[in-house]
């Protein structure tokens, strides 16, 4: 199967402005994205991107799929056109090629406080019921790709709205009976500028794991409103 | 030059590197280097779950942890490490639990636990018991993500996406590392008191593999190259159910919570290996059951079936693998069967270590000053010859903890050790002789001409002819490596730089495990030789050493430490 990638390339040691550079390679029917990459870097080894798991569960590989935030190990080549046209996650500052520089991204994942705020813990574990436990299904399982985060236009504007993604982690402690942190992630979030995001859905098309960034954001407004913690 | 001095340095940021970072700063100021973003560690990936006897859906005993733990090694574990481990494993679950860590539920709301492969009640006479500590089947990222935000809370200091490339040594112990910062293709020195090595394991020197692509053993191919011994390279686990034709891994959890596996004809193939544990038998025994199906059909794989569970309880249990499935291979699990050949998943062999994480200069008793190790890349042993699912993400917590702490202790009463000049030069001039040569030669193709004569010729089944062939194998491709050059591709996150080193890893890592599979000629766990078919505890109840001098690799031994429950054979 032959296929045209369009990859975007920059290298600051060297080029002004990023630019486009056309590879044209024959895939493998149960080829993704990652293994063309693979194969292009197998004769052209100043190619660079981030990959490390393969299989869609450590978040490193998201970058712009014709269009599309995705993670490049698990978007199948043969679910594209011909021409697959790919660049850097956007809205991040270019490091080199496919690489971004997420550091406001993981700047603002400490803001929210990504622990548990508990004390003096029992001696076994916490009881949690399986209703409880329940409300953390969609909320623990974001990998910190970036890739809702880099498709928000508000995120792109303001540099003070921590992002989608980290709305979804905010919400992922908020929601955890164990957590009794709650007044001073509230506090947090007051300052976050949450109500700038604009419901652009975005970060929902954006992430690779199918989670839902939006009603976490609808979810941490319904708290600063009304109160309660659910 | 950049220069940096930490009381207490981690080399590598996954479950067993954070875990040691939150119990070493209690004794002094820590800081901690991966070459990849924490959380994008391989132990994001693990599935099935963390093993701890915490009896939460029936009747169990660390007791009858500690004799499957001994049972799975095939014998080879170290009984007084394998005790402690399954004593702390139960506490360590609880902290972990206080920590945050999202686990499922059962009905009373405590810690869900499932049945995994070779965990069993009454020392191994009663039926399969549920000892797994479950977080759906994603228990390494609950794990991680958690370990990563509890370092954040305490503000230990990391260096990201920084490659270790060598280790410093003074005459009286370890004292520092070189490291390339990947980002602005930097070197940097670092200057510490104390060195933990949690750099994972190697199981990427095989084509077919679950492993990351950045497993490739870095931590002990430092090891080797200063001179220090390594333990049971041989023992390398293939996982009995990777996706086909991938090798991303269908957990664990798939057969414990039910699935079956089908030969091309059908059949419940497991009836004939191991007629009474079935499908949980320990892994070893069921990848070998299939690779002898695959040789027998010539089908490259056999089928995980899962088409009798119910659809609420595929998406509660094993959701990941119901996306992973139809995701790659467009399967539904639901409907269809899923193609599945055995993987190369972990290796039990490493860093020889104590029960507090010294790394051991002889390989036996005597503690290298400075420097520990944890993890995947050390070796206690726990494992032995085959580790039981579910035992290495609580062996990485378990003693990742107590290296952490036995640092901590030591930190205050240890002094930083004088950096040596002519190694920091030796190690320079290496690295920028790889700028100097033109890039004639392709990594990727080196590396690939190593996975694919690994995976024929050292894999689940082996023999001397085969063995033999591939070490002639990696001599060729080591002559190969030398002709490796980046000149010409610009520093900046020059992703080559790492593949080079690591590859220059994998290489060393690869001819001392053919040289230790070679020199055992039995069959025991994962190390299967069909021209030695039976374990033989009378020339082989040992742990094997190998390190290098002089360019060259030599072979010793040492007895495995057997205090409660002796050698029998094994029936499953
Ligand atoms: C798909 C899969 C599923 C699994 N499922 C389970 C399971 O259900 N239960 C279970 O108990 N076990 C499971 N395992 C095994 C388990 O995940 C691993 O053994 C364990 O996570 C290893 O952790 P670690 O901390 O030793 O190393 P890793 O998590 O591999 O981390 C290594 C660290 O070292 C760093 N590093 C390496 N080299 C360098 C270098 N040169 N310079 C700087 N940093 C470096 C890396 O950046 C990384 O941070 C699974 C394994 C796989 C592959």
């Amino acid at each position: 199967m032959q296929k045209k990638f369009i990859i975007q390339r920059f290298c600051p040691e060297k080029d002004k402005i990023p630019y486009w550079q056309i590879y044209e390679i024959d895939c493998q029917e149960d080829w993704t994205v990652l293994d063309a990459l693979e194969a292009i870097r197998a004769f052209d080894p100043t190619l660079t991107y981030r990959r490390v798991c393969r299989h869609g569960v450590c978040g490193s590989c998201a970058m712009n799929i014709n269009g599309f935030n995705s993670l490049a190990c698990e978007t199948r080549i043969a679910s594209l056109p011909k021409n697959i046209k790919i660049r850097p996650l956007p809205g991040f500052p270019i490091i080199r090629d496919l690489v971004v520089d997420l550091e406001r991204l993981y700047q603002n994942y400490t803001v929210i406080k990504p622990y548990l705020i508990a004390s003096s813990p029992p001696e076994k574990e916490y009881i949690q019921s399986l209703e409880e436990r329940h409300l953390l299904d969609g909320f623990y399982e974001c990998l910190l790709c970036g890739a809702c985060t880099s498709a928000c236009p508000t995120f792109w504007v303001n540099q003070n709205f921590l992002g989608p993604g980290i709305f979804l982690q905010a919400c992922r402690f908020i929601l955890d009976s164990r957590d009794k942190g709650f007044n001073l992630r509230k506090e947090i979030l007051r300052k976050s500028d949450i109500w700038r995001c604009h419901g652009i859905l975005n970060c929902v098309e954006a992430c690779p794991k199918g989670l839902n960034p939006f009603q976490a954001i609808m979810h941490l407004r319904k708290i600063l409103l009304f109160g309660g913690k659910r | 030059m950049n220069k940096h001095q930490h009381e207490i340095l981690i080399i590598g940021a996954g479950i067993a590197g954070l875990s040691a970072a939150l119990e070493a700063c209690y004794g002094g100021e820590v800081a901690v280097i991966s070459k990849v973003f924490p959380i994008r560690s391989h132990s994001v990936a693990a599935q099935g779950g963390t093993a701890a006897a915490l009896g939460n859906m029936e009747e169990d005993h660390w007791e009858w942890h500690f004799y499957d733990t001994v049972k799975g090694s095939d014998f080879l574990g170290d009984q007084d490490a394998q005790a402690i481990f399954c004593y702390d494993a139960i506490k360590m679950a609880y902290y972990l639990e206080h920590l945050g860590v999202p686990f499922s539920r059962n009905e009373n709301g405590k810690i869900l636990q499932r049945y995994f492969g070779g965990h069993y009640s009454q020392f191994g006479q009663g039926p399969p018991v549920r000892r797994a500590c479950v977080a759906a089947d994603r228990i390494g990222q609950a794990m991680l993500h958690t370990l990563f935000g509890e370092c954040l809370r305490r503000k230990i200091k990391f260096y990201n996406e920084f490659l270790v490339t060598h280790l410093l040594f003074h005459k009286d112990g370890c004292c520092g590392c070189i490291a390339w910062d990947l980002v602005k293709g930097e070197i940097h020195i670092f200057h510490a008191k104390l060195i933990l090595l949690a750099t994972g394991g190697y199981a990427r020197l095989f084509q077919f593999s679950t492993n990351s692509a950045i497993n490739t053993g870095d931590g002990l191919g430092m090891i080797l190259n200063a001179g220090l011994p390594l333990e049971d390279l041989e023992f390398i686990q293939f996982h009995p159910t990777g996706l086909y034709p991938w090798g991303f891994l269908m957990s664990e959890a798939v057969r414990g919570e039910g699935g079956y596996l089908l030969n091309q004809a059908g059949e419940r193939f497991m009836e004939r290996y191991a007629p009474t544990k079935m499908e949980l038998a320990p892994r070893d025994v069921v990848a070998r059951a299939i690779q002898m199906e695959i040789e027998l059909s010539g089908n490259p794989y056999v089928y995980l079936d899962l088409r009798h569970l119910s659809e609420d309880f595929i998406q509660e249990r094993l959701p990941q693998v119901k996306e992973m499935a139809f995701k790659f291979a467009g399967i539904n699990i639901k409907k269809e069967l899923i193609p599945v050949a055995p993987a190369a998943h972990y290796t039990m062999g490493g860093i020889p270590v104590n029960i507090d994480g010294e790394v051991l200069a002889d390989g036996k008793k005597e503690a290298m000053p400075g420097l520990f190790a944890a993890g995947e890349c050390a070796c206690i042993s726990i494992h032995g010859a085959n580790r039981l699912g579910t035992n290495s993400t609580m062996e990485c917590a378990v003693f990742g903890h107590r290296a952490g702490k036995k640092m901590a202790s030591l930190v205050k009463k240890t002094n930083y050790l004088p950096l040596p000049k002519e190694q920091i030069s030796l190690a320079l001039e290496e690295i920028n002789h790889l700028f100097v040569q033109p890039p004639k030669i392709s990594i990727a193709e080196l590396r690939q001409q190593l996975q694919v004569s690994m995976m024929q010729n050292c894999g689940i089944l082996r023999d001397q002819s085969r063995l033999k062939k591939q070490l002639i194998i990696i001599q060729d491709l080591k002559e190969v490596y030398k002709k490796i050059g980046l000149k010409g591709i610009p520093r900046t996150f020059n992703l080559a730089f790492e593949e080079v080193w690591e590859l220059r890893n994998m290489l060393n890592i690869a001819e001392a495990v053919v040289i230790s599979a070679l020199a055992r000629e039995e069959s025991r766990g994962a190390h299967y030789r069909i021209d030695f078919p039976k374990r033989d505890d009378k020339n082989w109840l040992k742990h094997t050493l190998i390190w290098k001098k002089e360019d060259k690799l030599n072979l010793d031994y040492k007895p495995v430490v057997i205090t409660q429950f002796p050698p029998s054979e094994r029936f499953f």
